[in-house]
């Protein structure tokens, strides 16, 4: 608090002194966010009668779970608004007009906003959120920190915002998935650090022998993100009263630093945060117990130490040297069966219960999930491959690789994650209609299949086209030659993205209606089953 | 859920044995590793190190180890360059040597110039004149016969090896006319004068009060020395003959007033800076064969 109230005045004073008005707009914003946190810390701490919240309630943690659902929430909220940013610079391309000459709403704005809504803003929480529910019920404690994981969620959120308003105002620092400028980027470290620290101090709590592994991936995904945020972030502000910063290092190196945090932000935040994810939430759904723990911990640290190697694959004949780009591919290739070890483990965790599929639509989407992520996992390798790439860089494939991955594998195993905790946050019987799953799973997954297989066409002929030459030895097309023959493709791509917005809102108005619902009792409120075990003979 | 731990139990579905562990309800099999799994893991990895041998991988202290077939990237694309170079020499040099009028004699020499001139205008010309030389507003078309500096073969090549009024090349195509609003050489009225003078003699409607006779009189003293008596125009000057209602700013009224006012005063760039002379000859070719050569 006395953090918080300490920063007001500074931060008004920039904002007064500043001559940039996009950042002034954002010192404005943390002052309010400082004076808000000052008066909703007094509040809670002075109220009459307040005691600490109790650890345990008959013998049961007391779980916390408002963070929970404030993160499960901003979730929805942001992926919605990502998904229809995204929609709209799919209009642009294929409709240039879409832009209306406004800087505001061009796809050069546009676009770090859509990638850093869908990631960061819808990703991330419901990567806290998730991380905040399992590490819980797994660890069998509560939460640490009393105000601390409220410290993450609503810093986190506030993070998002100013990184979100400025894009639209202009202010990046031109990295991409890296944009927001030095001052968002310390707000964001101190966000992390407290968010490592809730994590690791309730697994200290824990009343459970082991850490459980998806304790284990999401461990993995904070600390590697704390440190490639960092890392690829060390740059100097021009002064305290401006926005714009340099980073340390240029050229070559700095395209290398730029990738290594790039590549891993696949690695670590889409792949390892979410498979603790899947390592839940899929035995906890099929009720059954996961395939094999062996091969858990096997593609566990497999998985850890190659993928942060893979970076150099985007820079594929560049000016970064030849032994980089040599290792960038070679560990690529050794990540896919690590990356499918998560698949095989997902997958075959439903032995004997896959019958379900053809009831559950939820455990369907998560199962989808991890085709999707066995599919885009085998393709990452695949395009690593220097002749590969050579076809396939600078393409739409590429653009459709990391939809197949973002929409099929991070989408659908957060949407069944989030149809999972709903009626258990809110201890509702169950979701409002099922049948409304099924409508959401048929119509994304069209809009998925459509979105990807245009991009497979328009970005493979679009490769053919810059290499194809005449029998004089001479290009064949010109560059607006390529541009005008990936039109149709453009638009059926924002046709698919459509499908998948549509379906959002589906899910989204079928959780309104969940949570409308009348709770049920206490006697029906154990959140998730437990697994059936049943003994042999 | 106590009652689990530490005691492995059978998993009817699968026959597999739990580890014993319980996390919130969820335990684990010990099921061994996929033996398909570790094979195609293992295999990735004999692989990447043989691999590793052939080519550049790790870094030493000050280098890196090079690989036994001494590959480099930077190499394999000179190696790349040199043979596409010698592929194209011979015909190359038929089209070096040759002069433009027996370019156009010889079906063979003229369809490489063609060729050659196709994929350098797409690369080079294309994002201002059009993929098919159509141009755009401010960016001639070179599909008609209304050369602002020229169309014949000579003519055609000397603009794009030094181009209009590009800073960089003392040979450069200039002329500039002069900006008659913000200079104060003419005032409003006078502009709309000339401007609808200029609509009358390209046979365009003119505004119903409009001052022709000032206007004419205004354009000879004015426009006349480089736009000539009739506004013919001029190809010496790359002034536009403005009775063929071919424009490159528009004949409306407010470009007209515009063009008078503020001047344009287009530019090209000087292509022999990036392109090579057979290159240039072939693009002169190709531009000539647009449409309008003469």
């Amino acid at each position: 608090m006395v953090i918080a109230a300490a920063a007001v005045l500074p931060l008004i004073l920039i904002a007064a002194m500043t001559e940039d008005r996009g950042y002034a707009f954002h010192a404005a914003l943390g002052a309010l966010a400082a004076l808000g946190s000052v008066f909703l810390i007094a509040n809670r701490c002075f109220r009459p009668g307040q005691v600490p919240a109790p650890q345990e309630i008959g013998g049961r943690p007391n779980y916390n779970m408002e963070p929970v659902k404030f993160a499960t929430v901003a979730a929805m909220v942001w992926g919605i608004a990502g998904f229809t940013v995204g929609l709209i610079i799919a209009l642009q391309l294929a409709f240039p007009d879409l832009n209306f000459d406004l800087p505001w709403i061009n796809f050069g704005r546009l676009r770090p906003l859509h990638t850093s809504a869908v990631i960061f803003a819808f990703g991330g929480n419901v990567l806290i959120g998730t991380s905040f529910y399992v590490v819980q019920r797994t660890s069998h404690a509560r939460l640490a920190g009393d105000l601390s994981p409220w410290f993450v969620v609503l810093g986190y959120n506030l993070f998002i915002v100013i990184a979100g308003t400025g894009y639209l105002l202009g202010i990046t620092q031109s990295k991409e998935y890296a944009e927001p400028e030095w001052y968002a980027d310390l707000w964001l470290t101190a966000v992390w650090v407290v968010y490592l620290l809730v994590f690791l101090g309730t697994l200290a709590k824990r009343k459970e022998p082991h850490i459980y592994v998806a304790n284990w991936f999401y461990l993995g995904f904070i600390l590697t993100i704390a440190v490639l945020h960092v890392g690829n972030n060390l740059a100097w502000p021009v002064s305290v009263l401006s926005p714009k910063s340099y980073v340390l290092w240029s050229g070559v190196q700095d395209a290398m630093f730029q990738w290594w945090y790039g590549h891993n932000a696949v690695g670590f935040f889409l792949t390892a945060g979410f498979l603790a994810i899947m390592y839940y939430f899929v035995p906890k759904r099929a009720e059954r117990p996961v395939y094999s723990y062996r091969l858990s911990i096997i593609h566990f640290w497999a998985l850890i130490f190659l993928y942060i190697w893979a970076g150099p694959h985007h820079l594929h004949y560049t000016a970064l040297p030849d032994w980089a780009q040599t290792l960038g591919m070679t560990f690529s290739i050794m990540l896919w069966m690590p990356s499918w070890g998560g698949m095989i483990n997902g997958l075959m965790t439903l032995s004997g219960a896959w019958d379900k599929l053809r009831t559950d639509p939820v455990l369907r989407m998560m199962v989808v999930s991890l085709a999707f992520y066995g599919m885009s996992t085998f393709e990452g390798p695949l395009m690593s491959i220097k002749a590969v790439n050579s076809l396939s860089h600078y393409t739409d494939w590429t653009i459709g690789h990391v939809h197949s991955g973002a929409l099929g594998w991070v989408a659908y195993v957060s949407f069944g994650a989030i149809y999972c905790l709903v009626p258990w946050l809110w201890n509702r019987k169950g979701l409002y209609s099922l049948k409304l799953v099924n409508w959401h799973f048929w119509v994304s997954t069209l809009g998925i299949v459509l979105y990807i297989s245009a991009m497979w066409v328009s970005g493979i002929m679009q490769g053919l086209m810059w290499r194809a030459y005449t029998s004089l030895g001479f290009l064949e097309y010109s560059f607006i030659e390529t541009v005008a023959a990936m039109k149709p493709y453009y638009v059926i791509r924002a046709m698919g993205g459509g499908l998948f917005l549509a379906g959002a809102l589906i899910m989204a108005f079928n959780l309104w209606m969940t949570v409308r619902s009348d709770a049920v009792g206490a006697s029906q409120r154990e959140p998730a089953p437990d697994p059936q075990l049943v003994p042999a003979q | 859920m106590a009652d689990h731990k530490s005691t492995p139990q059978i998993d009817a579905a699968t026959g597999q044995s739990t580890t014993g562990h319980d996390w919130d309800g969820i335990q684990e099999l010990n099921t061994p590793l996929p033996r398909w799994w570790l094979g195609i893991f293992y295999a990735t990895i004999i692989w990447s190190i043989g691999y590793w041998i052939v080519y550049p991988a790790w870094p030493l202290v000050t280098d890196a180890t090079k690989g036994v077939i001494g590959y480099a990237s930077r190499i394999e694309i000179s190696q790349d360059l040199a043979l596409m170079k010698q592929e194209r020499a011979a015909q190359s040099k038929g089209l070096t040597e040759a002069s433009f009028e027996q370019i156009k004699a010889n079906p063979e020499l003229f369809r490489i110039a063609m060729a050659q001139g196709k994929a350098a205008f797409g690369d080079n010309c294309a994002a201002c004149h059009g993929v098919g030389g159509g141009g755009a507003k401010g960016y001639p078309n070179l599909n008609d016969d209304d050369w602002l500096w020229g169309g014949s073969f000579a003519e055609i090549q000397k603009t794009l090896e030094h181009g209009i009024r590009f800073a960089g090349d003392p040979d450069t195509r200039v002329s500039q006319m002069p900006a008659f609003g913000r200079e104060k050489m003419l005032d409003a009225a006078q502009i709309r004068a000339v401007a609808n003078h200029v609509r009358s003699i390209a046979g365009l409607s003119t505004e119903p009060k409009a001052d022709l006779g000032g206007g004419a009189k205004l354009f000879a003293d004015n426009c006349a020395a480089c736009h000539g008596d009739q506004g013919k125009g001029n190809r010496e000057m790359g002034a536009p003959d403005l009775t063929d209602a071919i424009s490159l700013y528009g004949m409306d009224m407010a470009s007209l007033t515009e063009t008078i006012a503020n001047s344009r005063n287009g530019v090209m760039p000087a292509w022999n800076q990036r392109l090579d002379p057979t290159t240039i000859k072939a693009l002169t070719v190709y531009v000539h064969s647009l449409g309008g050569g003469q």
